[in-house]
């Protein structure tokens, strides 16, 4: 009797569209330049999703890589569990970061790629703290395992909801004096700013397509969903790829492809293959579980449950109102691009955002994953969800997991939650039919 | 005048401590028309520009293990810490009402977010998340910082109705250059002799700090030096330890009574940092804004929500507080869910591991009850620092 490895059983199991494939083609690709790093020469940068500078990144030569990347990996390949836990037997709390944890973990357990081949010592940690104070303990921890280069480029926080002159006068002093001449030292190469230039303006391609793409979902049926989703159309742009031609030919296709589902009349693409016809159109506030994220999907469509938009897809930039990477100035615009970063908003500025897509994307209502993990998300998001409900008049519900520790994702409680949400849902469409 | 004893002092200084309505800046604020009250969360404001502005500093730091949580949970899951939730009651509650502005400072994600709480629960009071620079070249994050003061400054002279002058201000750093200095002394005599100083009882005077007006703070500080000096209280066979992770959530003050009681004098500590933040003078002299930003840069406490550039530097801050205190070892005591002193938790043990230092570590609460454990596991830490050390 033959049987089918399990992987390969789940790759068949799994209906993915085009631009799904392709973005896996290209995550791979990328995984497999950096594992050979060590026989290339090439030179990495390890860095985080927010606020990450992959333009100025690869100005220098370098490759990025990127630890939540990896642990969100771990987390969706059911290793995350194992290494958080064995971060935990040897010292770090049950309390913190399961990113963090997933991390230390992996490296404690030789540090393996999705590939299989071990990840490469980087030559450098870019610490672009942005959005969450936990990159900076996070790097604190790696330069301590790495003992190499640490850069910081601190993002001020918008705590009163602007961007003021101070802020991007520092950001780009930062760039200016301290990380672009360490860069330049770390990669032996001469920092061009007409290279950096090219590098944006690829950025802004794809970035116009993207926005393209996130806002098909404002059309009945949406042709996505733009959570679960939407997770795999910011993979090459939140990860290695913002500012290269693959990403402008991915998010060109994307759209192509996503332009099409439209024309059609289709709804989203899941794993099951395509939606049935859609039901409840929701706002997601807060990151997924990955450990359980086909599972956690499932919920959703299955009752036709389409996430229409979400701030987690903002998380690596927020680009639907208007941003856009500038070359006409180069620094500003990547200080800019940090600055805007979704968790780097104040409470009420992220208010103002979900209470934006629920009327623009003419939403039933807002839910909230909160993260055990993720206090920069996570703290004031009962209150968010109160103010919401006050001033949009849609009903709001609030479910809890974790990124990576399968210890915290509870499917009965989330899935019950659910249930009870759409039963809501429902009674606000019968009272308001009745009113009307 | 006779000489006030440190159980004067103290009494004073503890009534203080356990005034959830905070009634002595009450009374500061109503004492005279158009007085203003600006609150801080830890670790640390320049405290210098309020009080430049002849408004009264308070430093909120939670509602400890007195304060019934009732409203503050509805705003919090169950895994965030417990300063934001008791924080919220104290507003909520009406504790705060007669607080003119509060300003949050760059400490983590939740105080951050606090922050925007804030605005939205109180419209009519004055919130700021007050950020620092982590980047520390003069003209970089210096002139980030000098801006960053200027525009507070620009704030708080809006909420009193008068621009903050630069005399004012220079006075003020010098009030409180003073407060610093005693600060350190009181600091230094415990270390020198911890039976003399009792920890929950600097703790108190420290505690003083956040509520009272600076000056008379000073003389509280004064006071309790010359009393204690004078006194002669009974010597215990207590070994010296640092106490390391308290910066934000306060322990109960059961809890560090607990640790001399199980053996361990506390020779010195993170805990309200904003009493000694600047480790030395401010100049008096000068553009008063350059010198908070440079001494804010080159003078200031390490902690964890402090980044460190230099590796080599990590965690030497803990080693020389063991060495220049005269310690045995470390105890880490840090608030659960406090995700900078848990994360810099491990790099510190390594550091401390390497230069052959002990430690224990354990988690609390603001509001913990239990304090068994925490005597047992410090009663044992203080036996085998005393039986076996040096072997």
């Amino acid at each position: 009797m033959t049987t089918t490895p399990n992987s390969a059983r789940a790759a068949k199991d799994v209906e993915k569209d085009a631009s799904m494939r392709k973005q896996k083609a290209m995550m791979a690709a990328h995984y497999d330049r950096l594992t050979s790093a060590p026989e290339t020469g090439e030179k990495v940068c390890d860095t985080f999703v927010p606020g990450n500078l992959n333009e100025l990144i690869r100005c220098f030569d370098l490759v990025n890589n990127l630890p939540e990347v990896n642990a969100i990996q771990s987390g969706l390949r059911r290793l995350s569990g194992g290494y958080v836990m064995e971060a935990e037997k040897i010292g770090h709390s049950e309390d913190v970061c399961t990113y963090v944890k997933s991390d230390i973990g992996m490296m404690a357990k030789g540090n393996l790629a999705p590939n299989g081949k071990p990840f490469p010592v980087p030559d450098v940690l870019l610490l672009s703290y942005t959005g969450c104070f936990t990159f900076m303990k996070w790097f604190e921890l790696l330069r301590e395992q790495y003992k190499c280069e640490t850069i910081m480029l601190h993002t001020p926080y918008m705590g009163d909801g602007k961007i003021t002159p101070n802020m991007i006068e520092y950001m780009v002093k930062q760039l200016k004096d301290e990380v672009i001449p360490k860069l330049e030292k770390i990669s032996g190469v001469k920092f061009d700013i007409d290279r950096l230039r090219e590098y944006l303006k690829q950025s802004a391609k794809a970035e116009d397509d993207l926005v393209h793409v996130l806002q098909t979902a404002k059309n009945k049926p949406s042709p996505i969903d733009s959570y679960f989703g939407g997770i795999y159309y910011i993979g090459p742009i939140f990860g290695a790829f913002r500012g290269t031609d693959d990403a402008v030919d991915y998010y060109r296709f994307l759209r192509e492809e996503v332009d099409q589902r439209l024309a059609e009349g289709k709804g989203p693409v899941t794993p099951d293959g395509d939606m049935g016809s859609e039901r409840y159109r929701l706002v997601v506030e807060g990151p997924p579980n990955y450990t359980n994220f086909r599972q956690f999907w499932k919920m959703f469509y299955e009752e036709g449950a389409v996430v229409v938009a979400s701030s987690y897809t903002k998380v690596g930039g927020v680009y639907d109102f208007g941003f856009r990477h500038d070359p006409d100035k180069p620094l500003e615009t990547l200080a800019e691009y940090c600055l805007n970063v979704y968790t780097n908003r104040s409470l009420p500025m992220r208010i103002d955002m979900l209470l934006n897509y629920l009327d623009e994307y003419q939403a039933d209502g807002l839910l909230i994953n909160s993260i055990k993990s993720c206090n920069s998300f996570s703290a004031g998001q009962l209150l968010m969800m109160r103010e919401i409900e006050k001033r949009s008049g849609k009903p709001a519900a609030f479910v809890e997991s974790d990124l990576v520790d399968p210890r915290y994702f509870s499917a009965a409680n989330i899935k019950n939650r659910l249930e009870s949400y759409f039963q809501m849902i429902e009674q606000k469409r019968a009272n308001s039919r009745a009113v009307a | 005048m006779s000489m006030q004893s440190t159980t004067d002092i103290v009494s004073r200084a503890t009534q203080l401590f356990e005034d959830l309505r905070f009634s002595s800046a009450r009374e500061w604020k109503a004492a005279q028309d158009g007085r203003k009250v600006v609150g801080y969360l830890p670790i640390y404001v320049p405290r210098e520009l309020i009080h430049a502005g002849g408004m009264l500093p308070l430093g909120i730091v939670g509602g400890g293990d007195q304060l019934e949580v009732i409203h503050g949970d509805a705003y919090y899951q169950s895994y965030i810490c417990r300063i934001p939730r008791s924080t919220v009651e104290l507003g909520v509650s009406g504790r705060l009402d007669f607080v003119d502005g509060m300003l949050f400072p760059s400490i983590c994600d939740v105080i951050r977010n606090l922050s925007g709480m804030w605005k939205l629960m109180f419209p009519g009071v004055y919130s700021r998340y007050f950020d620092v620079p982590q980047n520390y070249v003069d003209e970089i994050g210096g002139n980030y910082y000098v801006n960053e003061l200027a525009e507070l400054r620009h704030d708080l002279g809006e909420l009193r109705g008068e621009p903050i002058t630069d005399e004012a201000l220079r006075h003020s750093i010098a009030v409180y250059n003073e407060n610093r200095r005693l600060v350190r002394k009181l600091y230094a005599f415990r270390a020198e002799k911890p039976w003399q100083a009792p920890a929950a009882e600097v703790y108190v005077l420290m505690r003083a700090g956040l509520v009272l007006p600076v000056e008379q703070h000073s003389e509280m500080l004064k006071d309790y030096l010359d009393a204690a000096r004078a006194e002669d209280r009974p010597r215990r066979d207590n070994c010296r330890v640092v106490l390391s992770g308290v910066f934000c959530e306060q322990p109960p003050l059961n809890l560090i009574k607990s640790l001399e009681l199980a053996g361990c004098y506390v020779v010195d500590d993170d805990l309200l940092l904003v009493t000694r933040w600047l480790t030395v003078d401010v100049p008096t002299d000068g553009d008063p804004l350059r010198n908070l930003a440079l001494a804010f840069l080159h003078h200031s406490e390490s902690t964890a929500a402090r980044y460190e550039p230099d590796q080599k530097e990590k965690g030497q801050h803990l080693v020389r507080a063991v060495r220049n205190s005269g310690a045995e070892g470390v105890i880490f005591a840090c608030p659960s869910f406090c995700d900078p002193a848990l994360l810099d938790r491990p790099i510190l043990q390594h550091v401390l591991s390497a230069e052959g230092i002990s430690y224990i570590a354990f988690k609390y609460a603001e509001n913990s009850g239990q304090m068994q454990p925490i005597r047992e596991q410090a009663g044992t830490f203080a036996d085998s620092i005393k039986l076996w050390s040096g072997q």
